[in-house]
């Protein structure tokens, strides 16, 4: 590598200089090349590490993947088993943390662009935001331990699953809010005031449909790292053996919503699939493949929509 | 009528207030959990043995409540990942910010946004049932579950989160400082090298110490592939527990409440979130300082 940094003007007389100049012109492009091809490896090494994880759960899990298996419960026996319990138990969760990490993150995100006077409160809120991007998943599991589970009373609930799993999001969804609204140019607001809008007014009507594409881009991001989440959903003491299906959220015949299922015991994705991992036999081994499919299935298909859609925005909003 | 409006535009302005608190009281109640159950822990157990005593037992007769055995498991997997993730994701930074066709970076990118954006349970199965398997056959004495493996995975996974950040610092660098070192006839690895990185140095040095508290944090790998058995090694060919996986493993089992098990995953908790707080604080720290820069 010495010689790479030697620098490129040197002492030599007039004539032999212009020829050493060019060799060290020409040996100083060879490394550029080395570089940009040690750069193309790393590119291809991820490639190859992607296609391996791939791979792998393709040819263990594919076999096992059927009708069957997404319309069965577990069971003791590895070839009748199946996630119906496990992907229902995602979808219920998800809708508590849609729920509730949705208006909060949004609401917190538009507070801290529209609302927040420069002060002591604001700085405190937007660096408490940053910290807890960073704090482990599995510390919101022991938060959720203590208070949902023991101090709320929830038990090993959907409902203290969903609320963990919202608070584990809300830094995305604030932060995907704020960037959006960000990029509002200002003249919207001014013109919005001219006409007469109070601030709510200007907020509702024209900050926040502008800025749809951005957050939703943010919610779906933070919806697919939740449902990948394990580490706090065994934390809060999520059963893995659940062979049935919480009550339905429509309820009884004549009862046009049922809340029952809040609070019913539950199993999802990532626990049934953690549950199949630690079993030894090859056959669990292979639904274990079969459920991580499943699951990868998911959180891309979701990763792609959000890029899909900031992409489709990006091209057709000029301001 | 006005009244009516003021009334309300105030009103929504609290609510949004009160979802921006929840964030703080978020923090507050992380904190006041941690502690308040540390505390009672503290009680029974030395903080001296706490953090000199090198055994990990504390379900068994003879307890030992030595969090260095669980401290070693966590700086083992954390070393071997960053061996992995900080090469690999400087060199995919400096390539794709300096050197990559705007083609390549078009689709490089959300590749890369999408390797992370893999759950961690996947990579969990991917270390266990493919990467050790692998490395057994280089190394026939490796045990089933070693650090080595889910190190080397978790060093992969930490890959797009060290790279995007590396990258964004190195994309803020002016490009006049760029073509100034053109002009001296400098070539493209050396502009990278030799002017690109030390103006990026705060914000490469950021995603460093962010990827390493991701590494700390991290559960789903380590409980997976590398056992859940608490052991005083730095070894990463043997077993042992991390902080996170000792949380698991006393989460699956039925622990009662208020028990001392109980109360050592609060205890093991504070420690990992003191740990990963002090990496997360320096890292902004670091970053909000290559922002000021230019």
């Amino acid at each position: 590598m010495s010689t790479l940094f030697l620098p490129a003007a040197d002492l030599s007389p007039p004539g032999t200089g212009q020829r050493d100049m060019r060799r060290l012109i020409a040996r100083h492009r060879i490394w550029d090349r080395l570089f940009g091809l040690l750069g193309v490896l790393a590119l291809l090494f991820a490639l190859l590490v992607f296609a391996l994880l791939f791979g792998q759960m393709l040819v263990n899990g594919l076999p096992q993947l059927s009708w069957d298996f997404l319309t069965s419960f577990p069971s003791r026996r590895a070839a009748s088993a199946g996630i119906l319990s496990a992907w229902v138990g995602t979808v219920l969760v998800m809708l508590v943390t849609a729920l509730v990490a949705v208006p909060l993150g949004v609401g917190a995100g538009i507070y801290l662009e529209e609302y927040a006077p420069k002060n002591l409160l604001t700085d405190i809120i937007e660096i408490n935001v940053t910290n807890l991007a960073g704090v482990p998943s599995i510390i919101y599991g022991l938060l959720a331990l203590g208070l949902f589970v023991y101090q709320f009373g929830l038990g090993h609930s959907i409902a203290a699953a969903g609320l963990t799993l919202a608070l584990l999001i809300l830094p995305v969804v604030i932060v995907a809010t704020r960037e959006a609204i960000r990029t509002i140019p200002q003249q919207i607001r001014e013109g919005a005031y001219a006409c007469g809008a109070s601030k709510w007014q200007v907020v509702a009507h024209h900050v926040v449909p502008y800025s749809l594409p951005g957050i939703m881009t943010g919610v779906i991001i933070g919806l697919a790292r939740a449902i990948g989440e394990t580490a706090p959903i065994i934390t809060i003491g999520a059963l893995t053996f659940i062979a049935f299906l919480p009550p339905s959220p429509f309820g009884q015949p004549g009862q046009l919503l049922s809340f029952e299922w809040l609070a019913a015991p539950f199993t999802v994705m990532p626990i049934q699939m953690f549950n199949w991992i630690s079993r030894p036999e090859a056959a669990f081994q292979a639904n274990a493949a079969a459920a991580g499919l499943v699951l990868v299935a998911m959180t891309l298909s979701m990763n792609a929509i959000a890029i899909w859609i900031r992409y489709y925005f990006r091209q057709k909003i000029k301001w | 009528m006005k009244l009516r409006r003021h009334i309300a535009e105030r009103g929504i302005e609290g609510l949004l207030l009160l979802a921006a608190l929840v964030s703080v009281f978020t923090t507050l109640a992380i904190v006041a959990i941690l502690v308040w159950e540390s505390v009672v822990f503290f009680r029974s157990v030395a903080l001296l043995d706490f953090l000199t005593d090198t055994q990990w037992t504390p379900l068994f007769d003879d307890a030992h409540f030595g969090i260095v055995a669980l401290l070693s498991g966590t700086l083992t997997t954390t070393t071997v990942a960053l061996l992995v993730a900080i090469p690999l994701g400087t060199v995919l930074a400096i390539y794709l910010s300096e050197f990559a066709p705007f083609r390549v970076r078009e689709v490089a990118k959300p590749f890369l946004e999408m390797l992370g954006g893999v759950p961690t349970i996947v990579y969990g199965y991917f270390a266990l049932l493919f990467v050790t398997p692998l490395l057994q056959r280089i190394h026939p004495d490796l045990p089933g579950f070693n650090m080595l493996s889910a190190g080397l995975v978790m060093g992969v996974m930490i890959v797009p989160y060290v790279s995007s950040l590396s990258e964004d610092a190195m994309r803020a660098v002016p490009m006049n400082m760029r073509e100034a070192s053109y002009a001296m006839g400098a070539t493209r690895l050396q502009t990278a090298v030799l002017v690109v990185t030390p103006a990026a140095f705060s914000g490469l040095a950021s995603s460093y110490i962010l990827g390493i508290a991701r590494a700390v944090g991290e559960t789903m790998v380590v409980a997976i592939a590398a056992g859940m058995q608490p052991s005083f090694t730095f070894n990463p060919a043997e077993p042992a527990a991390t902080i996170t996986a000792y949380i698991v493993q006393v989460a699956l089992g039925d622990l009662p409440h208020g028990s001392i098990g109980y109360q050592t995953i609060f205890a093991a908790g504070l420690t990992l979130l003191l740990i990963t707080l002090l990496f997360n604080i320096a890292g902004h720290v670091l970053r909000r300082r290559f922002r000021e820069a230019y």
